[in-house]
């Protein structure tokens, strides 16, 4: 039990249950992407509204198992009121923790995001973890024009 | 290791079914995963090989490995009398008329794959119409969905009702003029539902519409008569069948190979060849290009001689039994929900737990060493169909047991635990 008390930590179990910024995103000038997991058919769109290199702001929709949805949760409660830059580190620090490469000091920038540290034991749920990031990723690169979907395949 | 002897009654049917001794065929159902029994649940994915079968297959490497149907030396005649001898094995086994209408293929996916080239291209051209159902598996869809835009023709698709059985009502059965296959599976591979294949076959002959069936969930579990359910095509794959992974089988009436052009063009399927023209081999040959999986058709051989000696006369009603169980227990709990109640079924039950995904009930249940599916099980449209975009499936074998639907019971349980303990 102790590897599964590692993957579903409380945190996670509670943005699964209460995702934030959950919800459609509508103004004008948003930018958005979709993703998609053709292994279990997980699927989110992520809204964004940039203000100079600033995320303004952030919601993501869609439906996936606890570890994606808690992800998307998380990822755009520490995005928000972001720089680019900034997040585009973040994301290279996630990816290293959820794939077991993590640093200490990988750990310092998470912060909160550190709840993620027991998907590297589950090889078949980085995707899942990772999802959200991909999709934020092509999300910062719309420029109002949609992007194609973003697979883990 | 460790080998339970205090096994229940259930297990030991009055037909003198003694499941705990059937279990000792299969080696890897020894193991343990993450320190607990396996306990393997997937089988519509992958049967567990017996070691009649592993055997089998090393025997080929170890004393007959040799190419067939071309060397004079000792080897190959071993070879080749291995596989020919599959081939009659596989034509008693689904009782075809003729070894002829035995081809081996890589899988249920070539096979389909080869009626949709040879068969398809020749036969279906702009404006006409294959008829599928709404519960195939993606094996069945994609290579006719190619196909149809290839040559400019329409897939109709015949609707399923609530329960997750076909609506065969006449208004449902898309038949017209233009319509020049028939493409169904014969069981379900996400939610277990038997279709009452007859019925379609003879509205489609009526018609002169050849049918094909799509046999891989259905070879394992009951008796197949091609003669008798009167198809066209019939294809099934050897690793759900207890055989090894990489073999497969199409049956095809003989009138219809013959008519058809080779699917690949190579070794073996020739009968002549110069620069300017190629005169192919006769049936089966025609369409077995190259050196095909020798070591696997063995196995496939050896998979169903032991099918036939644990029989399926057996293996029908003790999979049905077990079958219910699980059925009875899973509708104990109100958090657990079936997908889809056919009328007739296999031992392929999907369902989904209140409030948790698919996925992480594997993830969870992985860690108790059981081994169930997630996800859209290749059946996109099922799962659309029931508003989901993903359920857990088990599939039971005939070396499972009530013990083992128990502890999946058990660890549902658990995962409840894991997911509600939160916030507490």
């Amino acid at each position: 039990m102790t590897e599964l008390k590692q993957l579903y930590q409380e945190t996670i179990l509670d943005h699964n249950r209460a995702p934030r910024n959950f919800g459609r995103l509508e103004a004008p000038g948003l930018q958005r992407a979709e993703g998609f997991n053709p292994l279990c058919g997980d699927r989110l769109t992520v809204y964004l509204h940039l203000e100079k290199e600033l995320i303004r702001s952030i919601l993501f929709e869609g439906s996936g198992c606890a570890i994606s949805k808690a992800s998307a949760s998380l990822m755009t409660a520490t995005v928000k009121g972001r720089s680019i830059a900034s997040t585009h580190e973040l994301f290279e620090a996630f990816h290293r923790l959820i794939t077991g490469a993590g640093t200490e000091q990988d750990g310092f920038v998470l912060g909160k995001l550190a709840v993620f540290s027991g998907v590297c034991d589950f090889p078949s749920r980085v995707k899942c973890a990772s999802l959200p990031w991909h999709t934020l990723m092509a999300a910062l690169k719309a420029k109002e024009t949609p992007q194609p979907v973003v697979s883990t395949e | 290791m460790g080998r339970v002897n205090n096994h229940s009654a259930a297990g030991v049917t009055a037909l003198g079914w003694d499941v705990w001794n059937i279990r000792r065929d299969f080696p890897i159902l020894k193991q343990k995963i993450h320190g607990k029994p396996l306990i393997y649940l997937d089988n519509a994915a992958t049967a567990q090989k017996p070691h009649q079968v592993i055997e089998a297959v090393n025997r080929f490497y170890l004393e007959d490995c040799s190419n067939i149907h071309r060397g004079v030396h000792t080897l190959s005649e071993r070879a080749t009398k291995a596989y020919e001898n599959a081939r009659e094995k596989v034509r008693q086994f689904i009782n075809a008329k003729s070894n002829k209408e035995i081809i081996f293929v890589r899988g249920a996916t070539e096979a389909i794959n080869l009626v949709a080239q040879a068969f398809g291209r020749t036969t279906v051209g702009a404006m006409d119409e294959i008829v599928l159902s709404s519960m195939e598996h993606h094996s069945n869809i994609v290579p006719w969905q190619m196909l149809c835009e290839e040559k400019g023709a329409h897939l109709r698709v015949i609707p399923m009702n609530e329960e997750g059985d076909l609506n065969l009502d006449k208004v449902n059965l898309p038949f017209n003029e233009r319509t020049k296959l028939v493409a169904l599976t014969h069981v379900s591979n996400a939610i277990g539902t038997i279709n009452p294949i007859r019925k379609v076959i003879e509205a489609a002959h009526l018609r002169n519409i050849p049918v094909l069936i799509d046999g891989a969930q259905s070879a394992p579990h009951f008796r197949v008569d091609v003669q008798q359910l009167g198809c066209d095509f019939y294809v099934f794959s050897g690793h759900k069948l207890y055989g090894p992974t990489g073999v497969g089988v199409l049956y095809g009436k003989q009138s219809l190979l013959e008519r058809m052009p080779p699917y690949q063009g190579g070794g073996d399927m020739i009968r002549s060849v110069t620069f300017e023209k190629t005169v192919f081999n006769e049936l089966p040959y025609k369409f077995e290009a190259g050196t095909p999986n020798i070591s696997g058709v063995t196995g496939l051989g050896a998979a169903i001689d032991y099918v036939h000696s644990v029989g399926l006369e057996q293996i029908e009603p003790y999979e049905r039994s077990l079958t219910q169980y699980a059925l009875e227990q899973l509708a104990t709990y109100p958090w657990i929900r079936l997908i889809g109640r056919p009328r007739e079924r296999v031992s392929v039950i999907s369902f989904v737990v209140d409030g948790i995904h698919p996925h992480d009930v594997g993830t969870i249940l992985d860690q108790e060493g059981i081994a169930i599916r997630t996800g859209h099980h290749c059946a996109q449209p099922v799962m659309e169909h029931f508003g989901l975009s993903a359920t857990c499936r088990l599939s039971l074998a005939f070396y499972n047991t009530r013990e083992e639907i128990d502890a999946l019971v058990g660890a549902l349980k658990k995962a409840r635990e894991v997911f509600s303990n939160d916030g507490a």
